[in-house]
């Protein structure tokens, strides 16, 4: 359940993003998660519920994206998606593949009134 | 009106988690955070390396643990300094927790710090806790088809230590189809097979881990 802990950090950027902008309430925030993560979105979003109570994120919609997993070779160059995580690329089978999308943990945008 | 912040959600552990791994470098201290399940073999690894290193480097270690000091307790028999934490819950240290087990350790000439983190394959993977190499160890009686299942973590580690190698003729894991798969989810990583219980294999990690030391003081 390290989504808790996920959870706590939305709430945090979304409240001091609020404050900055003398906001009242929060309607949503969009958040981008890796598939490499190992999130579980329905985890993140129970999380965040339960933290958000009594706070002006309460009744906020929680959008989450799911980023798939993608490399970039340091042999050949191209860039592929990894498939059942297997780091090898997908033109020329090297395994010196470098993540370029998959990691990310991300909130995207506060939406605030 | 929708604001555009694109933070990073684990901001905050990592600025601590970096702050120690500068201090810890500056110090020359090459710290591990040690992953795994329960039951893997991470605390008899992290016997078996003091009791094998201790006269030739110093070494301390914390523990993390939910509830318990047992873990704590089986270190402190082999006379290295020991901090534990409990997490009281918590699946995994983040580095704050390590950031004040680290004012109770006098760091003045140690040489190796290892961070045992919660028993968990999923959660510690993600929170840096200021280390140099995070080190799994996976024992053959979970199953082969635990680094597929768990990839973030097999991924993340500098060291992969297949542990419990001599009950290998008592089980059905297939170490072909692990090494493979270990292999194509992180091909940079040391692959060591290792008894904690008979020994084997144990020469070649604390060789390992010894290089690293060595490699951090360059």
């Amino acid at each position: 359940m390290h989504e808790l802990a996920i959870a706590q950090g939305i709430l945090d950027i979304a409240l001091s993003t609020a404050i900055g902008y003398n906001a009242t309430r929060i309607l949503g925030i969009k958040v981008i998660v890796g598939e490499l993560t190992g999130t579980v979105p329905e985890a993140l979003e129970f999380g965040f519920a339960a933290l958000a109570k009594g706070t002006m994120a309460e009744s906020a919609c929680l959008s989450i994206r799911i980023i798939p997993l993608t490399g970039h070779c340091r042999d050949c160059g191209s860039e592929s998606s990894i498939d059942k995580y297997s780091f090898a690329c997908a033109s020329c089978g090297s395994h010196a593949m470098e993540i370029i999308t998959g990691r990310e943990l991300k909130v995207e945008s506060v939406e605030v009134e | 009106m929708e604001i555009t912040v694109m933070s990073n959600i684990l901001e905050k552990n990592e600025e601590v988690a970096a702050e120690i791994n500068a201090m810890l470098t500056r110090r020359g201290i090459f710290t591990v955070n040690l992953l795994g399940s329960p039951g893997c073999g991470k605390t008899s690894l992290v016997e078996q390396t003091i009791s094998l290193l201790k006269n030739e480097f110093h070494i301390a270690i914390i523990e993390g643990d939910l509830y318990t000091s047992k873990d704590a307790d089986r270190i402190a028999a082999y006379g290295a300094p020991v901090v534990q934490i409990n997490t009281e819950g918590g699946c995994h240290l983040d580095a704050a927790m390590v950031k004040s087990a680290l004012n109770q350790l006098n760091l003045n000439e140690l040489d190796i710090l290892i961070i045992e983190n919660v028993g968990n394959l999923v959660c510690p993977a993600e929170f840096a806790v200021g280390e140099h190499a995070k080190v799994v160890v996976l024992s053959v009686a979970e199953g082969e088809d635990k680094p597929l299942k768990y990839p973030l973590v097999f991924r993340q580690s500098a060291a992969v230590i297949l542990n419990k190698i001599d009950l290998l003729p008592y089980t059905d894991f297939a170490i072909d189809c692990a090494v493979r798969d270990i292999s194509g989810l992180n091909p940079q990583a040391a692959l060591l097979q290792v008894s904690c219980r008979t020994g084997a294999g144990v020469t070649e990690w604390l060789e390992w881990l010894k290089q690293q030391v060595q490699l951090l003081r360059k």
